[in-house]
C-alpha cells in the first residue's frame, strides 16, 4: 500500500486540440497523503474544477498521469477509480428521495439494508437533514439539496472524496457548524478529501494544506499558516488574506546609511540598514525595483510615519477597516479598536520591516518575508 | 390569480370562441358530411338539417362501394391497417435508432458531430418529389419497391430527423453532472443512459415519438409512388373515392373521420407532452 492517496504528475488539460486549445491546467504536479484534507483555492476559471474533474474521470487528461492510492487511473472510467464526489450543482437524482439518493451508491455496492440505514442515519444527523430524508430534491431548498449531495458523497467508502464547492449555498451560521463537524468526520474516518472552493475561510478552516491556483498554474501548495505568512508570490500574497495585502512598487535606494524604498508621489519608507537581516538586505540592495507588500493588520499609525489621507472608514463590529489614499494608490489598514477618523483626515502610517513582504518586480516571486528570505 | 374585469373575460371568451370555430369548422363539417349521402352534401345552399345515414361507414367497413355506376371494391380497412402498421413500425425503428443517436450527439462532441446531425436534419429540407424518382429506381433494383420494409425505410426520412433533434435538445437539458454522479457512484455509462438519461428525457421522447407518428401517418407521396394498393396507407387509399361516376364525398368524409381518429386520440391524450416537447426540446439551439 502506498502512503500517497493521490499523485498528480505533470498534468496538462487542454479544452480543444492539445497544444492549440484552451490550456486550462498547466503542468500540475502534486501529491496528497492518505488522510489529508486539501483545498484547491482560486478564482473562477483558475483550473481548480478542471483538476477535480480530471481526478474524477469526467474530463480527459491531455498529458500527464494521475494515480489514486498508487493505482494509475487517468485512463480508467469514473466507475473504476473508487472516488466519491459532491457536485457543485448538487446533481441529485430527481425521481429519488433524499434517503434514496444517499443510499444509492451503497446499494450498488451491495451493503445490507441495516448497514445502509445506519449509515444514512448517521450522515443525516451530521448534516442536519434527518427531517427531509423522505422528501424529493425538487421540494427542498438549495441549502438542503447541497447537504444531501454532500451526504451522498461522504457516505461512501472511497479512496478519495472530491467535494466541489461543498458549502457554497449554506447559511453562514450553519456553514461554521458544519465545517467543524465535517472536518471531524473526515479525520475520524481517516478519509482523504479534496475540496474545491473560492472561499478562503472555508479552505483555512477545513484544509490541512491549500493549493492556490491561478491561470491553470499551481501557485503554492502549503499549510494555511505558511500560505499566509510566506506567500510564494505576489498572486498568493494578494489572493489569500482578507482584506487583501497592500502592495506597492518601490525603487530601492540608499541615503545616509539608510535603505529607502521610494514609492510614487515622492514618498519613501526609510529603514536603518540594521533593520533588515543580512541576507534580506543583500537581496534588496541587489535590486533596483521591487514590489513590497504588507498585510492590512500590520500597518500602524504613528507620528513619525509616512503621510496618507483617509478615504474610507468602516467599523465592522469587532475591527475598523480604514482605507487611505497613499502613494498614488490605496492602502488598507485594520485596527482592533473603534477608530473615528473623518474622511479626508491626514494620518501617518509606518510599516515594521518585520512585516514587510518583498517580491520580485519582474516575475512576482517572493524575495523575503520579514527577516527571512523566501 | 390575476384579477380581470367582466368585460375582459367576455372579450377573451369571444376571441377564444372565434378561434375554436375557425379551427374546428372543417373538422365538424367533415364529421357532418360523413353522415350524409352525396346528394345531400352537394345541395346548394348547404343545409345543417339532414337525415343522418350510416351508409358511408358501412361501405367502408364492408369494402363495397355502391355508386350509380355499380359496385366497387375498396380496400379502406386494409389501408387503415397499413397506416397503423407503417406508422407504428416506422416510429418504433426511429426511436430505437434516434434516441441513442440523440444522446450521443448531446453528450459526446466529436469531430464532425454537428455536421452529421445537420445532414440528418437536411433530409427534411429536400423536396420529397426530388428524392422519389431516383429512389423508385433504386428500390426496383433492390426489390424494395412495394414492400413494407422499403416503406418503413423511407419513412425514416420523416421520423428520424424529427426524433433526433427534439430528443437531443432534451438530453442537453439534463445536467451532465447528474449522470456523472451516477457514474461515479459505480455505474457504467450504459446503465446511466438507461436509468438516468432515458427517464429524465421521457416527456421529450414521448412528444417526439408522437409528432413523428403524426407526420408518418399523414404522409402521402412516398406511399403513393413506392407502394401499390395492398401496401398503401389511408392517405393514398382515399384516392379510390374519386371514381368514374364522381367524387364520393360522403365516403371520403367517413374515411377521414376514421383515419384521423387514432392520431387525434393520441394527440389529445398526450397534448401536454406535445406542447412541452415542442416548446422545450426543439427551441433549444
Amino acid at each position: 500500500m502506498s502512503a500517497s492517496a493521490l499523485t498528480i504528475s505533470g498534468v496538462d488539460k487542454f479544452y480543444g486540440p492539445i497544444d492549440r486549445g484552451v490550456h486550462a491546467v498547466k503542468q500540475l504536479t502534486m501529491e496528497i497523503a492518505r488522510g489529508e484534507i486539501v483545498a484547491l483555492l482560486g478564482s473562477s476559471g483558475c483550473g481548480k474544477t478542471s483538476t477535480l474533474r480530471m481526478i474524477a474521470g469526467f474530463e480527459e487528461v491531455s498529458r500527464g498521469e494521475i494515480a489514486v492510492a498508487g493505482r494509475k487511473v487517468h485512463t480508467l472510467a469514473p466507475v473504476k477509480r473508487n472516488v466519491a464526489m459532491a457536485f457543485e450543482g448538487y446533481s441529485l437524482y430527481p425521481p429519488l428521495t433524499v434517503r434514496e439518493n444517499m443510499a444509492f451508491a451503497l446499494k450498488a455496492a451491495r451493503l445490507s439494508k441495516s448497514d445502509v440505514d445506519a449509515k444514512v442515519a448517521s450522515i443525516a444527523k451530521l448534516l442536519e437533514i434527518e427531517d427531509i430524508l423522505e422528501r424529493y430534491p425538487s421540494s427542498i431548498s438549495g441549502g438542503q439539496q447541497q447537504r444531501a449531495s454532500l451526504g451522498r458523497a461522504l457516505i461512501r467508502e472511497a479512496d478519495l472524496h472530491l467535494l466541489d464547492e461543498p458549502m457554497g449555498q449554506l447559511e453562514p451560521q450553519l456553514r461554521a457548524v458544519l465545517r467543524g463537524r465535517i472536518k471531524h468526520f473526515i479525520k475520524e474516518r481517516g478519509l482523504t478529501a479534496i475540496l474545491v472552493t473560492h472561499d478562503q475561510t472555508e479552505a483555512n478552516a477545513l484544509a490541512d494544506r491549500i493549493a492556490v491556483m491561478e491561470g491553470g498554474v499551481l501557485q503554492q501548495f502549503d499549510t494555511p499558516d505558511m500560505i499566509k505568512r510566506r506567500p510564494a508570490n505576489l498572486f498568493t500574497g494578494t489572493f489569500v488574506g482578507e482584506p487583501p495585502m497592500n502592495v506597492f512598487e518601490a525603487f530601492v535606494g540608499t541615503t545616509a546609511g539608510k535603505i529607502s524604498l521610494k514609492l510614487p508621489d515622492g514618498l519613501s519608507l526609510d529603514y536603518d540598514k540594521d533593520a533588515f537581516s543580512g541576507p534580506v538586505r543583500d537581496q534588496l540592495l541587489a535590486r533596483e525595483r521591487v514590489v513590497i507588500g504588507v498585510r492590512p493588520y500590520a500597518v500602524r499609525r504613528s507620528k513619525d510615519g509616512v503621510p496618507a489621507t483617509v478615504s474610507a472608514n468602516q467599523w465592522l463590529g469587532d475591527q475598523t477597516h480604514i482605507a487611505a489614499d497613499f502613494a498614488g494608490g490605496s492602502l488598507v489598514l485594520v485596527e482592533h479598536d473603534r477608530t473615528r477618523l473623518e474622511l479626508g483626515a491626514p494620518i501617518k502610517v509606518s510599516i515594521d520591516p518585520k512585516n514587510l513582504h518583498v517580491f520580485d518586480q519582474a516575475d512576482g516571486k517572493a524575495i523575503s518575508h520579514g527577516m527571512e528570505l523566501a | 390569480m390575476e384579477h380581470t374585469s367582466l368585460l375582459e373575460r367576455i372579450l377573451r371568451g369571444a376571441a377564444l370562441t372565434l378561434v375554436v370555430i375557425f379551427f374546428m369548422f372543417p373538422i365538424a363539417w367533415i364529421f357532418m358530411m360523413s353522415f350524409q349521402t352525396n346528394e345531400t352534401i352537394l345541395r346548394i345552399p348547404p343545409q345543417l338539417i339532414f337525415e343522418p345515414t350510416l351508409a358511408n361507414y358501412t361501405a367502408l367497413i364492408t369494402g363495397k362501394l355502391v355508386t350509380a355506376a355499380g359496385t366497387l371494391d375498396i380496400a379502406f380497412m386494409r389501408n387503415l391497417w397499413n397506416s397503423v402498421f407503417l406508422s407504428v413500425t416506422s416510429v418504433a425503428v426511429s426511436l430505437l435508432l434516434g434516441v441513442p443517436a440523440a444522446y450521443a450527439f448531446a453528450r459526446h462532441k466529436f469531430r464532425g458531430s454537428e455536421d452529421i446531425a445537420f445532414t440528418l436534419l437536411s433530409f427534411r429540407f429536400a423536396p420529397a418529389l426530388l428524392v422519389l424518382l431516383p429512389l423508385t429506381l433504386y428500390f426496383q433494383k433492390l426489390g424494395l419497391a412495394n414492400t413494407y420494409i422499403g416503406l418503413i425505410w423511407v419513412y425514416q426520412l420523416i421520423c428520424l430527423p424529427l426524433i433526433l433533434w427534439i430528443v437531443r435538445g432534451y438530453f442537453e437539458d439534463i445536467p451532465a453532472d447528474i449522470e456523472y454522479a451516477y457514474r461515479i457512484g459505480g455505474h457504467s455509462w450504459f446503465a446511466t443512459f438507461r436509468k438516468i438519461a432515458l427517464p429524465l428525457a421521457g416527456p421529450g421522447i414521448a412528444a417526439a415519438g408522437l409528432l413523428a407518428f403524426i407526420f408518418a401517418w399523414n404522409n402521402f407521396v412516398f406511399a403513393l409512388v413506392l407502394a401499390s394498393a395492398d401496401k398503401q396507407p389511408v392517405t393514398v387509399g382515399a384516392l379510390a373515392f374519386i371514381t368514374s361516376s364522381g367524387i364520393q364525398y360522403g365516403q371520403i368524409s367517413a374515411a377521414i373521420v376514421l383515419s384521423i381518429t387514432p392520431t387525434l386520440a393520441l394527440a389529445l391524450y398526450a397534448q401536454r407532452y406535445l406542447v412541452e416537447g415542442l416548446s422545450l426540446g426543439a427551441v433549444k439551439g
